[in-house]
């Protein structure tokens, strides 16, 4: 399959779109929550308004340290009122300033579908997660860190920021190496190699201008989120000939979260995994991985058996490889 | 119209006059210090003589407060030591768990509804002997109504059961730092950090804005000032949001209001650009008594919280190293605004890291933004050192020092925080003032109690809460404290030219005192009473508060 274009929200629809809605997952389970971290001038915003601009009818709300760091697309915003800026769509963007965990205490999740956390520059995206982990109403889908290629390396090695790239670094399940129209072939290899030699257990994808397909970091949980995609039809997110997609066959009983854990532990060239296998007692589950970061929840019975990969096509990843290699075969 | 008054003694801080017996004043301004006979010479006036038994010394001056200690005070008060309210009534300390639970029972008796909260402030348990302050001791009061007690340090809090339960975090299976767990797996009710104190803080009646004030609190606050000689104070990281602008403006024009507050917005939640901005924007609203335009810049966490940003060999405990709370290439960009727009910065910093950092930085802002007189300040700088001071000193740097935290936390600092060595050279006021540092020293309030003669009191003893001398060779005299309290805070706030001395031209401003502190034994300083203060002109009798 590599090589050929495919479609992101299609592949990932697909699966979601084989059970009826209200099973995937009952309303009221856990908002999946976005932490993007990542020194100053590494394209958080850039990330953030693609997020925003690729909405298409799923409500995100995106919590900023300030405003003052995320400069919206001035298109996007219908209006402000203090803390909250309304966009179009029924987004919202908040400043949370110091006390993040109130403010997500306060948002309105019934409104919402997903939540976006921009930490600030020198913030560390692992405290963020921890204080999230006291909030039962969301649930941490991934942490993205972007780097800026250029700099990166030498603000690993600053007298005062050394300590809190590494810890922003160590953090991501998933690296956006950006801005890498300012770096010549040789020298962008050179970085990978870094940022992979450093941050091994991290996925690590090269970006210019923070593009990169968001629906393969973004995950859904609710039955609100499965009926908004339904209706999207969107023709922005195919997927280049820089990834590819494959399915992996589903047909035992499997201890699933071990399954998880393999692809998401053993298999570095895996961005995105979704899909639903059945458990060793027979119950269905769902398998979401995004990076090193899994997740596994009940899944109703009539959910179709299948997961569907995404990985970088450099590395030459292969349905039977990847299963052989996660224990389905 | 001119008044005279007498006093037993006038230590005018002004070493052309140092000693006066007659001050005259006209229109809130000093027009003369000297004998009666000299005040004369303006034309005639009113003798008055009710401070003759009284030493006047130029009002106190706090470079480094927080007007929201006013609203604290509605908060039950639990600290260790002894502590004076607005009222005047001094709160015993709570030395004991039980003691503690004792005086919240009290508030819970003198309460009707059952459900509503208890703040409590200012706890220290490391001082209690017994075991750890659990969410138990504090059912003890209530299991109905949520109870919170935020410490000392500001860094912890702990609740009681009803409080945990309203916040949803009365459960099993939770694994945060910020949690502590007991033998049932449950939440102990101690919390650690801001990012769980703050959401169950606002379930037991904690305001989220915990720095901003309010009328009532900013009227308490003025109290505090007079019983204290503190004519200006600071209101040192404040929002500034359009509201608290409009209180601040409104309850100092008041006549009965007693001090002249500097609000210094802190740097968070706006790009520097738009800090720079919004300040410039309020140096046009401020007034004479809510001094406007000056900028506040939080570099790192604390030492006690293990948060500040320390050199090696780190802390003495091994913890790790401490938070940044703004990025380099922002504190660069604001401090090279703020030159460039003749605006003043205040910087946080706690650890040497951090300071280095705002050394480093205004070396290289001030290549591209030469200024002959920026009077750029470092708050806290607890860990400055020798070799700081001499570039600091280069650069026009100030410092104004934490003097009291070495009575509440050099203990601590000295077992845990930093080890020996360094706690002893913590807040180093001596070696400031060799390097030709002008030094201010502060309370940091309501973290510690305002009172600029107790501050002295702490630069010039060192004390510790236990009672050892920490860092004999770190002292100073009564004199440098007296000057750190008055010229050398008004210095760091570009107020020198209008107070901070007792001369012709400046403020009728005083701090009315019961004895004369250039006079006391050094270990007396804390024990001068204050009789109460003229701001302005504006006579301020503490007894009729
Ligand atoms: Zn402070």
């Amino acid at each position: 399959m590599s090589g050929a274009p495919s479609r992101t929200v299609e592949y990932l629809m697909q699966v979601s779109s084989e059970v009826s809605p209200m099973s995937v997952s009952a309303d009221g389970s856990p908002l999946p929550v976005t932490i993007v971290g990542g020194y100053l001038g590494s394209g958080k915003t850039t990330l953030i308004n693609q997020i925003l601009n690729k909405a298409s009818g799923r409500r995100y709300a995106v919590l900023v340290n300030d405003f003052g760091e995320l400069a919206i697309d001035a298109q996007l915003i219908e209006s402000e009122d203090g803390n909250v800026i309304n966009l179009s769509g029924g987004c919202v963007c908040c400043s949370y300033g110091n006390d993040l965990t109130s403010a997500m205490m306060e948002l309105d999740t019934s409104a919402i579908d997903q939540v976006v956390i921009e930490a600030s520059g020198v913030a560390l995206p692992g405290a963020i997660a921890g204080s999230l982990s006291l909030l039962t109403s969301y649930t941490l889908s991934s942490i993205v860190v972007l780097a800026d290629c250029v700099t990166v390396q030498s603000h690993a090695s600053d007298k005062y920021l050394a300590d809190t790239i590494a810890r922003q670094l160590a953090s991501a399940d998933l690296i956006l190496l950006n801005k890498t129209d300012l770096l010549d072939e040789s020298q962008l290899v050179q970085k990978k190699d870094w940022v992979r030699s450093n941050y091994q257990s991290a996925r690590c994808v090269a970006t210019s201008h923070a593009d990169y397909p968001v629906d393969l970091f973004l995950t859904e949980h609710t039955s609100r989120d499965v009926n908004q995609c339904d209706k999207t039809n969107d023709s922005e997110t195919h997927l280049t000939s820089v990834y590819t997609t494959f399915k992996l066959e589903v047909k035992d009983k499997y201890n699933v979260q071990q399954l998880a854990a393999n692809l998401a532990e053993t298999e570095p060239g895996l961005l995105r995994v979704k899909g639903f296998a059945r458990d060793l007692s027979g119950q269905m589950q769902l398998i979401q991985i995004v990076g090193r970061r899994w997740n596994v929840r009940p899944a109703p019975v009539s959910a179709k058996e299948g997961i569907v990969c995404i990985g970088l096509s450099a590395d030459n990843l292969c349905s039977e490889g990847v299963s052989a290699r996660a224990g389905l075969i | 119209m001119i008044t005279i008054y007498s006093a037993k003694k006038i230590v005018t801080m002004n070493p052309a006059r140092p000693e006066a017996t007659h001050v005259a004043v006209r229109d809130g301004r000093i027009i003369g210090t000297g004998a009666l006979a000299e005040l004369e010479g303006f034309g005639a006036g009113t003798l008055d003589d009710r401070f003759a038994n009284k030493v006047i010394m130029p009002g106190f001056i706090e470079g480094h407060s927080h007007a929201v200690e006013g609203k604290w005070w509605r908060y039950v008060y639990c600290g260790f030591f002894d502590r004076m309210d607005p009222h005047g009534k001094v709160w015993s300390g709570v030395e004991t768990i039980d003691a503690v639970v004792e005086r919240l029972k009290q508030r819970d008796e003198a309460m009707t509804d059952p459900e509503t909260p208890i703040a409590g402030w200012s706890i220290d348990p490391i001082y209690f002997a017994e075991k750890q302050l659990t969410r138990k001791d504090l059912d003890r009061v209530s299991t109905k109504r949520p109870i919170g007690i935020m410490h000392a340090s500001g860094h912890i809090m702990n609740v009681n059961t009803r409080a945990l339960e309203l916040a949803g975090f009365l459960r099993e299976g939770i694994d945060n730092g910020g949690l502590p767990l007991g033998d049932d797996g449950l939440p102990t009710g101690e919390l650690r950090g801001p990012d769980v104190m703050m959401p169950v803080g606002a379930h037991a009646g904690f305001d989220s804005n915990m720095l901003d004030f309010d009328e009532p609190g900013l009227l308490d606050f003025g109290k505090l000032c007079v019983r204290t000689g503190v004519t200006t104070a600071t209101d040192l990281a404040a929002r500034l949001t359009d509201e608290i602008v409009g209180i601040g403006i409104d309850v100092t024009s008041r006549d009965n209001f007693p001090v002249r507050l500097s609000a210094y917005r802190f740097h968070h939640g706006l790009t520097p650009k738009e800090l720079v901005r919004q300040v410039m924007n309020l140096t046009e609203k401020s007034t004479d008594r809510f001094r406007l335009g000056r900028i506040k810049i939080v570099a790192d966490g604390s030492i006690q919280g293990f948060t500040a940003r320390i050199n090696p060999p780190g802390y003495y405990n091994g913890a790790p190293n401490g938070l940044w709370y703004i990025a380099p290439e922002q504190m660069l960009e604001i401090y090279e605004l703020a030159l460039q727009n003749n605006i003043q910065v205040h910087t946080h910093t706690n650890g040497d890291e951090a300071t280095d950092l705002a050394i480093d930085m205004l070396e290289k802002a001030l290549q591209k933004f030469p200024s002959n007189d920026h009077r750029f300040t470092i708050q806290h700088g607890q860990l400055v050192n020798a070799a700081q001071f001499r570039r600091m000193a280069k650069l026009g740097f100030c410092v104004n020092h934490f003097a009291n935290h070495h009575f509440y936390w050099g203990d601590e600092h000295y077992q845990f925080t930093v080890g020996p060595e360094r706690a002893e050279r913590m807040n180093p006021c001596r070696t400031a003032l060799d390097n030709n540092i002008p030094l201010a020293i502060h309370s940091d309030a309501p973290i510690t109690p305002i009172g600029p003669l107790f501050t002295a009191w702490c630069a010039v003893n060192r004390i510790t809460g236990s009672g050892r001398v920490q860092g004999h060779h770190e002292r100073i005299t009564v004199d440098e404290a007296l000057y750190a309290i008055t010229m050398g805070a008004a210095y760091t706030l570009q107020m020198d030219h209008e107070i901070g001395s007792i001369e012709a031209g400046k403020r009728a401003d005083f701090a009315v005192l019961e004895d004369d502190p250039t006079e006391a034994e050094p270990f007396a300083l804390r024990d001068i009473g204050v009789w109460g203060t003229v701001q302005d002109g504006r006579v301020f009798d503490a007894s009729q508060l």
